[in-house]
This record gives C-alpha cells, structure tokens and sequence, in this order.
C-alpha cells in the first residue's frame, strides 16, 4: 500500500482520483447498513405458521375450468399430442382442464410449491397428483382439502388395497391415480449369462458376485430400502417392526453393498438408460417402467418380478391443494378417472397399475393380452406380497431421508 | 474481472482525465447498472448468507427453518463434507492442469503455426467452438454411453487387462476428470489463443539471434508473454469447474464416490431441504475460490486482471 507514487503527473492524478472514491468509514457504514436492513427483510419470509389452514372459496358453479399437475407419459396421448380421454371429459362435463407437466420429481415439485401450501395460498393447481409419501406430508400438515365423497359416486370402484394408509384411512382427502410396484427388472439375456439362473427370485440373487458392479437402485428411498427391510425380514407396513434401528441396520447393509462395488447405480427416473445401454443387468426399478421398456425394445427382453419377501407399492394420489378454488370440478375429474372404462383406456396407455377394479374387464374388450398383464392389472395373490411403506413423522423422515442421501453422496 | 481476465492481456490506451461536473452523468450512466447489482447480486448474496445461518423451527418438519444466528452450520458442513470439499478441488487442479497441457500447444498451433494459413486458423477455431452448439448435457451424455460397461472402449481395456474383468470406467474418478476437461477445455483454448495469436515472432527470432536453444526461448520468451493467457485460462476453468455438479452426478459419468461440493449442495437443497447446509456450503465455496484466486493472481504477479 505504501508504494511512492509514480513521477508521471497524469498517474499522479489518477491514483488521486481513485483514493477519493475509495471507501470511506460512512460508505462502509452505509453499506452495512444496507446489508443489514436485507438481513431483515430476508429474515421477515415465511417462516413457521402454524395456524390452521382453511379451504380456499370453491368457484366451480360458475367457472368450468381446472388445473392438473402431473408427471410425464403418464396421460393417454394420441399421435397428434391430445389426450383422448381428457377431452372426452370436457366434452361430457364442460369442465376445461389445463394439463401440465408439472412434476419431475416430489422433492423438487415439493420445494417448488411450499411456500405456497404453508400459507394455504393458491399453488397454480387445483388437483395434482404426488406420490403416496409425499401426500401423506401434505396431508398430515393440513395443506388439503377433504374430497366430497357426493362428487364422487365412483369411488365404490376403489380397489380395497388402497384403503387403510395411516393418514388418510378411509381416503377422505386423497385418491390413487395410478398404483407403482417396486421390484426387481433384470435383463433376461444378460442375466442368465452373468449367473447362469433364469430370473431373480430374491433380493439375495442381486448381491450375486458374478453382477458385482452391474446392479442398480432406485434412488427413492422407499422403495430400494423398503425391499431391503423386507428381505430382512421387517413388516414395513407397521412401526413396531420397522423401527429406527431396523432401518438405520438396513442402511448399513446397503451402504456396506454400495461400498464394495456391488451396486453401481443409484438413480431416479433415468435407471431405465442404464438397463437400455447394458449398464445394468439386474435392478430395483418400478413396474411400469418395465412394461415401456419392452415396449421400446420392441421385444421381451426385461422381466420383471417380485421377489419372496416381498415387493412396495406406493401410488400417485389425487388431491386438491389448500389454496385451490376449483374442488367440485376436480372432484368430477376424480369421480371420472375412477370410470372403469375410462381407467382401462388410461392404464393401457400409461402402463401402472390401476387402482380402479372393474377396469381390467374393460381392458379385455380393448386388447385381451393387455388386460392378461399382471403388472398393469394385478391378480390378488400378486397384489398380496406387496406392501406400503408405513407414514413417517416429520423428524424420522429427516433422519431417514438424512442417511439415504449420505450414502448416494458417498464420502 | 471476467471481460478483462478473458481479453487476456492489457493494452495502454489514451486516457483523459475526466472533468469534475460530469459526475452526476456518470454515477446516472452507472444508476441501472447498480439497481441490477443491487437485485440480482447483493440480494441473493444477502439472502444465501442469512439462509445460512437458519434453525429448524419449532414443528421438526422436513424443510422447516427459521431465523437464527448460528454460525456452527459452518462446522456442521465442514465437518460433514470435507471429502466432497476436497474432491471439488482435486477434481478442478487436475481437470485444469489437464486442459492446459492440451490447450497449449493447440491454441499455439492456432495462434502461431496456423498464422500462414488463415482459412485453417479460423476453421480451426470453429472447430474449437463447434461443440457448443450442443447442449453441455447431451455431450457429457454421449460420453456416459461411449464409456458404457458393454462398449467397445471398456470391453477392449479389459481384454487387454488394463481393466479388471469387474471394473468399468463410468463412476471412476478418472471418468469425471474426464468429462470435466473435455467439457472445460474451450475455456482455456480461447484465452491462450487471444495471447498467443499476438505473440510477436520477432521476439522469438531475437531469442534464438541470442543463442537460447528453442526450449528457453519458449521457457524465457513465449511463456513469459502468454501468461495472462494463461492466468485467465486457468481462472475460467478452475472457477466453474470447482462448483461442476453434471460430470459428477450419478446421471452423468460420476457414482456415489466422486460426487463433489455441486452434487452436496444439490442434495441437500431438493433432496432433503435442508437449505441452510446448503447455504453455507455455497457461501463456503465462494469463500475459497475468492480467496484462491486472489492468492493465485498475486502470486503470478497480475493483479492488473483483478
């Protein structure tokens, strides 16, 4: 700092000049004062609320209108992009719905509308359709509204599976979509020559040294540890038998299998690339996801099964936010998706399972092998091995959710 | 800094002492830039420190926090993170010296050899910039697949026992300082070219008139010449590397063992909400590679690109 100034003059007066302008001790004051005041205002957002919501006024008598959030390829789409069964149902009812694709991923779609539903404001949707997990947080928080069962005669189609979740028992305020197993997608070729076995019977099968570094997970962490705990022996469905330590004691058997290699990867809705380019041979993966593949490859090249301690299902659920002013008109959507025929031509598009019974005889009218499908329409004993996640509290889910995540960060 | 870093050198210039009324002129030129300052820097700078510094709220909710002054959420993330704090670095020297070592002679090539024949210069050139014509992600994807288990490339190292018969290259640290070279090294060509394509021969011609052997005149003359180019080279380079999250990712070429200080923070930010971690992780990030590259540029003497 105590360089002798320069001789030229016209330096001379440029580091003059400059000096003047530096900070003096009231711009810093200034300054901090401005920073300050923002550390205020930042202070002043949102923060913890805990009054109790109530329902946005419901405007559906007079406006004909709605808006869906959704997830992608999960609507009947023809090849001209509309959706045939959407528009049937604004042909019957005069109810515009407003389509989006709106949700990648809950955690994202979470972190995108909470401020929103903490205040009970409008969330740009009067219906949208998270997984079951992330409902069950919206509604254990209060931020949805109760269904009219009224609007809703079809609901005496809602498969009995469905009922009984411990936040919503008698689905008063939510309703399945679409139903998701997770299990176990292996690719038949590929996993006959690894092990010299025909298919996967057990979660046991994909800790096989011959597939070291050739199996995949899903990184939804109630899926890949919920079929972890079932192989050892956990009831998940109930919180006396899946405990914090039965699920910290999972966490470390899968780290343990993520550690040494055997589990090469760890993904969300991109596993299905893995299995396409050969990567994975053997993966904990989702159903329909397995019916697409197929599909895709024009061939049946992956199988899909369920292994002997069992499988999870979860769904996507229906449910209309604090903040929506059209409940009635979401209501008339509900009541019509849960049409048998109306589900059959859904399912045999999106390719989950549905919740909606009366559907798979429907499907036999459209396309006899589709209905036969035992992954789109379930038969009970297939149905009985599969088992929900139970409902967390808000500091398990931390803590679990805390030490999934530690794992796929690695150290 | 960027502009001046990316210039790569400083040109003298005719300079008039402005006259003192046109002050208000220029502080109201300058109003627009200030007000955007103020919005889209200062605020969320602001906001990200005092994020930071959050407390879960009463209710323990997943994603609930408040107010609060606690600074130990620094400790917490170092303590937590350093791994991922390190690899960022790691990853970032090595993806950066890397790069330099390919930028080099192909900006000279470029700059230099290709100065007779202007057509190839500037196709080269193009060359250099084509790659950006496709989205970042698509080409880091389209490595992910060159370098899948059952590719040739992986198939042919393990049959030459460069691999183990279970080893594969996509998850490896080595395919993440893969991709972060690949997909950084414009950066660093561009601003080697711009010092070079004006390094003047006759220099180098002096130097060999001297009897330098063509080594120390490279080591003595072109280097010496071109280092602007390749502090703001290796500037822009290091600096967005460091805080990369898509070649690490578990999508792209990385595994849960090369996520870095990005891949945290993201996860910490939609996977968790835990946004004061989060928070402080950034503003930690920002800390040391200000303090980095403040300590590089005195180190290599020019300060003139701060």
């Amino acid at each position: 700092m105590n360089k002798p100034l320069p001789q030229d003059p016209m330096m001379l007066e440029l580091i003059k000049m400059a000096r003047r302008h530096q900070m003096t001790r009231r711009t810093a004051l200034a300054g901090a004062g401005a920073s300050a005041l923002a550390l205020a205002l930042a202070a002043c957002a949102p923060g913890g609320n805990n009054t109790k919501l109530t329902p946005a006024k419901d405007v559906s008598a007079t406006d004909k209108s709605l808006v869906w959030h959704n997830w992608s390829l999960y609507m009947d789409e023809d090849d001209k992009g509309h959706y045939p069964t959407l528009e049937r149902f604004t042909k019957e009812s005069g109810i515009k719905v407003e389509y989006k694709i709106e949700i990648d991923d809950n955690d994202t779609y979470y972190g995108k509308v909470k401020d929103q539903l903490l205040q009970g404001k409008d969330i740009g949707a009067d219906v949208a359709c998270p997984t079951e997990w992330m409902a069950a947080r919206w509604v254990n928080n209060g931020y949805v509204q109760k269904l009219d069962e009224a609007n809703i005669p079809n609901k005496a189609n809602l498969a009995p599976a469905y009922l009984g979740a411990s936040f919503d028992p008698n689905r008063d305020y939510t309703m399945p979509y679409q139903g998701i197993i997770g299990g176990l997608t292996y690719n038949k070729k590929a996993y006959k020559e690894a092990t010299g076995k025909d298919a996967p019977t057990s979660v046991a099968d994909l800790w096989d040294p011959a597939l070291k570094g050739r199996v995949g997970v899903l990184s939804e962490m109630r899926d890949t540890i919920g079929i972890i705990l079932m192989s050892q022996g956990i009831d998940i469905t109930d919180p006396n038998s899946l405990t914090s330590d039965a699920f910290m004691n999972a966490i470390d058997f899968f780290k343990g299998k993520v550690e040494d290699g055997q589990v090469a990867r760890i993904k969300g809705n991109s596993y299905s690339e893995d299995l396409n380019n050969g990567d994975t041979i053997a993966a904990i993966a989702w159903s329909g996801d397995t019916v697409q593949l197929n599909l895709s490859a024009g061939e049946e090249k992956y199988g899909f099964v369920v292994p002997d301690s069992g499988s999870t299902i979860s769904a996507d659920l229906f449910l209309v936010p604090m903040g929506a002013t059209h409940k009635a008109n979401a209501e008339a959507l509900i009541n019509y998706y849960y049409d048998p025929k109306n589900a059959a031509e859904l399912a045999a598009w999106v390719n989950y399972v549905t919740p909606v019974v009366g559907a798979k005889e429907e499907a036999m009218k459209i396309d006899p092998t589709l209905a036969e499908n035992q992954l789109i329409f379930p038969s009970e004993e297939f149905m009985a091995n599969t088992k929900s996640f139970r409902s967390l509290t808000g500091k398990e889910e931390l803590s679990f959710s805390k030490a999934f995540q530690e794992i796929l960060l690695g150290a | 800094m960027a502009f001046a870093a990316f210039s790569g050198g400083s040109e003298k210039s005719e300079y008039k002492v402005p006259r003192k009324n046109s002050t208000k002129v220029a502080l109201a030129l300058l109003l627009p830039g200030m007000i955007y300052l103020a919005l889209f820097f200062i605020t969320p700078l602001v906001s990200l420190v005092a994020t930071s510094l959050e407390v879960p709220d009463a209710s323990g909710e997943i994603g609930r926090y408040q107010y609060g002054f606690e600074i130990g959420n620094y400790w917490y993330v170092i303590q937590t993170y350093w791994p991922h704090i390190a690899r960022s670095f790691v990853y970032a020297l090595a993806a950066t010296i890397l790069s330099l070592l390919i930028s080099y002679p192909l900006a000279y090539f470029i700059g230099v050899r290709a100065r007779k024949w202007p057509l190839i210069q500037k196709l080269a050139l193009a060359l250099v910039i084509a790659p950006f014509f496709i989205s970042f992600l698509l080409r880091t994807f389209a490595w992910k697949q060159l370098f899948s288990n059952e590719s040739w490339i992986v198939t042919t190292l393990q049959s030459l026992h460069i691999l183990a018969p279970d080893q594969y290259l996509v998850g490896t640290d080595f395919m993440v300082i893969f991709g972060l070279t690949y997909n950084f090294i414009p950066f660093m060509t561009l601003p080697l070219y711009t010092a070079l394509e004006r390094l003047d021969l006759r220099l180098l011609e002096a130097g060999s008139d001297l009897y330098a052997t063509p080594a120390k005149v490279f080591r003595k003359v072109t280097l010496p010449i071109t280092m602007p180019g390749i502090i703001s080279g290796t500037l822009m380079t290091f600096i967005p590397i460091a805080g990369d999250y898509i070649n690490a990712s578990r999508d792209f070429l990385g595994s849960s063992g090369t996520q870095m200080i990005g891949n945290v923070v993201e996860t910490n930010f939609l996977r968790i909400n835990d946004y004061p971690s989060a928070s402080a992780l950034s503003v930690l990030l920002m800390a040391a590679i200000l303090g980095l590259v403040v300590f590089y540029v005195r180190r290599s003497g020019t300060e003139d690109l701060l």
